[in-house]
C-alpha cells in the first residue's frame, strides 16, 4: 500500500524529466544473433597471413647470418695478421 | 687449394645473387602458394648442415684416433658451420611453418631432432672455447654424438607421423621447381666449401702462431 502510494507520487516527477539516451542494451541489433556456425571454403583474403613478409624475412635472415659469419672470419683473419706482424717484429728485434 | 679459394667464393656469392631470380620464376605450390619458396633456401641449408655435421664427426674421429692436428682444425671449422647453417634451418623453417601449418613450432620428430643436433654442436663450440686445456678431445667426442644423430633426423619424417614434408619431396620435384632448387643446393655447397677452407686455414695459422710464441718464450 505504501509502495503503491510512493510510486504514484513519483510518477509525475519521472514523466516530467527528459527521456534519457537509450542504453547500449536497448540499441537495436544490426546483425542477427548467431545461433550456429557456417562453414566456408577458403579463408577470406583479409584473414590470411601475409606470406610475402615471411618469405622476404626468411631470405633476409639467411643473407644477414651468412654476411655476419663472413665478417666474423674476416675480423679474426685481421687479428691473426696483426699478431703475425707483431711476432715478426719481436723476432727481428731479438736478432 | 687456396689459389682456387677466391674464384670459388666469387662464384658462390654470384650464384647467391642469381638464385632469387630463378626462385621468383619458379611456379607456386598448389597448397602453400608463395610461402613454399622458402623451401629453396631452407632445404639446401639443411643439406649443408647435415654434411657439415658428418665432416665434423669424421674429422673428430681422425683427431681422436690418429691425433692429427689438421683434422682438429677441419673439425672446428665444420662444427662452426654446422651451428651457422643449423641456425638458418631453425629460423627459416618456423617462418614457413607459421603460414603453412598455422604454428611457429611443433614438437614433432623432425623439428625436435633438428633442434637437438643444433644444441649438440653449440655445446661443441662452447666446450672448445671454454673447456680449458685438452678440451679438443672432449669436443671431438661430442661431435661424434652429433654426427650419430644426423641419420635419425633425416629418416624421422619417414618413420614417424609428422607435419614436416617427407624426404621424397626434394627427389620428386616437378620441372620448374627442380632447377632453382638444385641451383640453390650448388650455391650453398660451394659457399660451404669456401667457408670451410677459410676457417680451417684460420685454425691452422692460429696454431702455428701459438707454437711460434711458445718457441720465442723458450729462447
Amino acid at each position: 500500500m505504501a509502495g503503491g502510494i510512493a510510486a504514484a507520487a513519483a510518477a509525475p516527477l519521472v514523466a516530467q524529466q527528459p527521456s534519457p539516451e537509450p542504453s547500449v542494451w536497448e540499441l537495436p541489433q544490426t546483425a542477427p544473433q548467431q545461433g550456429e556456425f557456417v562453414p566456408v571454403k577458403g579463408l577470406p583474403q583479409q584473414e590470411q597471413l601475409p606470406a610475402a613478409s615471411l618469405v622476404m624475412g626468411a631470405y633476409a635472415f639467411v643473407w644477414v647470418v651468412l654476411l655476419l659469419y663472413v665478417w666474423s672470419l674476416w675480423r679474426r683473419l685481421g687479428a691473426l695478421q696483426r699478431e703475425l706482424s707483431d711476432l715478426r717484429k719481436r723476432t727481428a728485434a731479438r736478432k | 687449394m687456396r689459389r682456387y679459394l677466391s674464384p670459388l667464393l666469387f662464384v658462390a656469392m654470384a650464384m647467391f645473387a642469381v638464385a632469387p631470380v630463378l626462385i621468383e620464376r619458379a611456379p607456386y605450390e598448389a597448397s602453400m602458394g608463395l610461402v613454399q619458396k622458402i623451401f629453396y633456401f631452407h632445404v639446401p641449408s639443411a643439406m649443408v648442415m647435415f654434411v657439415s655435421a658428418f665432416v665434423c664427426g669424421i674429422a673428430s674421429v681422425l683427431f681422436l684416433f690418429k691425433n692429427r692436428p689438421s683434422s682438429d682444425h677441419v673439425a672446428a671449422a665444420a662444427g662452426e658451420l654446422t651451428a651457422v647453417f643449423g641456425l638458418i634451418v631453425l629460423v627459416t623453417g618456423p617462418m614457413w611453418a607459421r603460414r603453412a601449418w598455422g604454428v611457429w613450432w611443433e614438437w614433432d620428430a623432425r623439428l625436435t631432432s633438428s633442434l637437438l643436433v643444433e644444441l649438440i654442436f653449440v655445446a661443441y663450440l662452447l666446450v672448445r672455447k671454454y673447456g680449458g686445456p685438452a678440451s679438443e678431445k672432449l669436443a671431438a667426442a661430442i661431435a661424434l654424438f652429433g654426427m650419430a644423430n644426423v641419420p635419425f633426423v633425416y629418416v624421422s619424417v619417414n618413420l614417424w607421423r609428422t607435419l614436416h614434408p617427407r624426404t621424397t619431396v626434394a627427389m620428386t620435384l616437378p620441372a620448374g621447381m627442380k632447377e632453382p632448387f638444385w641451383f640453390s643446393v650448388a650455391a650453398f655447397g660451394l659457399l660451404y666449401i669456401a667457408l670451410l677452407t677459410i676457417r680451417s686455414w684460420l685454425g691452422r695459422e692460429r696454431a702455428e702462431l701459438e707454437r711460434a710464441y711458445l718457441e720465442l718464450e723458450e729462447e
